[in-house]
């Protein structure tokens, strides 16, 4: 695959616990394509934080390797924007300086990249907010923040993993919508773990469903509804169809969810 | 369910049946309990009044020798004392050379303390290393200490402010280590996914972090600090109001005694509330 903008090549991760071995992610492998938007989705414990943190840098892998733009990245960090679930706001820096740390780590001087900065929380809903504290933001605010730190990182590849796990479901749909904006302007590739099944078919261009422990996909979707979306595609034939397809998988493994 | 089964018991007739009440004969119900409030003004008042309640009752007790006035002085003469204290001795070189070697433990103390708490998020080998020597300092009484610190360092400022800095460095540095190990993981996985390095990481993320824990014992340690300057003192000392004290003590001069005790109390109150203030300042400015 000469092509791919992120390929994983049968990556694998194997813990031992109390002396016995115990594999996290069996031989994982896919590529991505520039500029798409992948979601993950699979029952708790199917690896896909492990697999984010691989692909971060932040955890080696036992076997395998990460490739971006074809070459070796393996073990090496800061060259994917990750988010994790937990927004992770510092509370002693005000909503623009957190959203330039990651810009700062980088070198970059904090007043230019709060020069860079401040038109994109005009312009991504965080306008008259950039001097407040994070305490002072709601929930999806707080996201917002936190997101809009990792797109700002410059690199091509963003992983996000369940940033809307925790906001309330009107929030939560509020906020796919300005993620799909967001990334529409960015033109990033984008890799979305989920939850939720109506989530992954809502935003994404493909769909990678994995196992339960040993962690590996078990199908890769492709979701072909046009763009822009509307919430009401929810209600076409081919979203239902989707939907019904991963569920199948995952009810496939309802016992280990429930555990 | 049978109906059978369920007819054995006698049923309640619907709307005229009541359960036989505990709470005979009628429940009273409680009011919300509404705590009294005293007004600012009154309060000061009473506290006022505790204070010459006291110190007349002491009075009073000492004329009419309820309590023997060699032993316990009175305030009348204490505040003769206390005016002579201020006009005739060198109170000012006494009270200067506590409050100097105080401030300067307790600066010293903090400071090297803070930064070996820090020191230990550097390498976990070292902390682990290190770790037992720490709490094995902090369990020793540094005040029995004392005549050693006095050997070594003279009777000058010098050991004063080493009894200053050994009563508050371990405090200090116990304390930023616990919050050195509270930084929460997330955040330091956040700083690593953005490509920070240890120092970026130190730097922008630890020491904000422990930087409330390291105020937290800023008020505790200028307590400290002016006991260990105090005890210096009375060990061997030429100035300074422990000296002043303990000399009182030893030539029967117990209003003198109450005199330093006084000035002495006084000081620690300044200093605290310059501290707390301090504090506060830090906080706004530099944690939020």
């Amino acid at each position: 695959m000469p092509s791919a903008k992120l390929e994983v090549r049968s990556l694998a991760m194997q813990f031992s616990t109390s002396g016995a071995d115990v594999a996290a992610l069996t031989p994982v492998s896919f590529g991505l394509s520039e500029g798409s938007f992948v979601s993950v989705i699979g029952p708790s414990g199917c690896g896909k934080s492990t697999l984010f943190n691989i692909i971060a840098g932040l955890q080696p892998p036992t076997g395998g390797a990460v490739l971006i733009d074809g070459e070796d990245a393996t073990g090496t960090i800061g060259r994917v924007g990750y988010m994790l679930q937990k927004d992770l706001l510092l509370p002693w820096r005000t909503v623009l300086d957190n959203v330039v740390l990651g810009m700062e780590i980088k070198g970059v001087s904090r007043q230019r990249a709060r020069a860079t900065a401040l038109p994109y929380l005009q312009r991504y809903g965080l306008g008259g907010f950039e001097d407040r504290y994070p305490r002072e933001l709601s929930g999806g605010m707080r996201q917002r923040a936190a997101l809009l730190r990792t797109l700002l990182l410059d690199t091509d590849i963003v992983l996000l993993d369940e940033p809307f796990g925790a906001l309330d479901a009107q929030t939560r749909s509020a906020m796919q919508e300005w993620l799909l904006q967001i990334w529409a302007d960015f033109r990033k590739t984008v890799v979305f773990v989920t939850h939720d099944v109506e989530e992954a078919v809502f935003l994404s261009d493909e769909i990678l469903v994995m196992s339960p422990r040993p962690g590996r996909v078990v199908d890769r979707l492709t979701v072909t509804l046009p763009r822009p979306r509307a919430r009401s595609v929810a209600n076409s034939a081919d979203f239902i169809s989707l939907k019904e397809r991963c569920l199948a998988h995952l009810g496939h493994v309802t016992p280990e969810m429930a555990a | 369910m049978t109906t059978s089964h369920i007819s054995a018991v006698p049923r309640p007739r619907v709307g005229r049946f009541r359960f036989p009440s505990v709470f005979a004969p009628r429940p009273a119900f409680r009011r919300l309990p509404v705590p009294k409030k005293w007004s600012q003004r009154r309060i000061v008042a009473v506290q006022i009044a505790v204070v010459v309640a006291a110190l007349g009752g002491w009075e009073i007790a000492a004329l009419l020798t309820w309590i023997d006035p060699f032993f316990w002085s009175q305030p009348s003469k204490i505040w003769q004392t206390g005016k002579i204290f201020f006009t005739q001795g060198d109170a000012f070189t006494d009270i200067f050379f506590t409050l100097r070697a105080t401030v300067l433990g307790f600066v010293i103390g903090t400071f090297a303390g803070s930064a070996l708490g820090l020191s230990f998020w550097w390498s976990r080998n070292y902390a682990a290393v290190a770790q037992p020597f720490v709490v094995c300092f902090e369990s020793i009484p540094k005040l029995a200490l004392a005549p050693l610190v006095i050997l070594v360092f003279g009777i000058g400022l010098t050991s004063k402010v080493a009894m200053a800095v050994a009563l508050t460095l371990v405090v200090s540095t116990l304390t930023t280590y616990a919050g050195v190990q509270a930084v929460d993981p997330d955040s330091e996985k956040l700083f690593y996914s953005l490509g920070a390095s240890r120092m970026q990481l130190f730097r922008k993320l630890v020491i904000p972090a422990v930087l409330p824990w390291t105020l937290s014992v800023l008020r505790v340690n200028i307590g400290l600090a002016l006991t260990g300057a105090i005890v210096g003192e009375f060990i061997s000392s030429q100035h300074g109001l422990g000296r002043e004290i303990l000399y009182a003590g030893q030539t029967y001069d117990i209003a003198l005694v109450w005199v330093a005790v006084l000035v002495l109390s006084f000081f620690a109150m300044l200093m605290y509330v310059a501290v707390a203030w301090l504090e506060k300042w830090l906080r706004k400015g530099v944690v939020r």
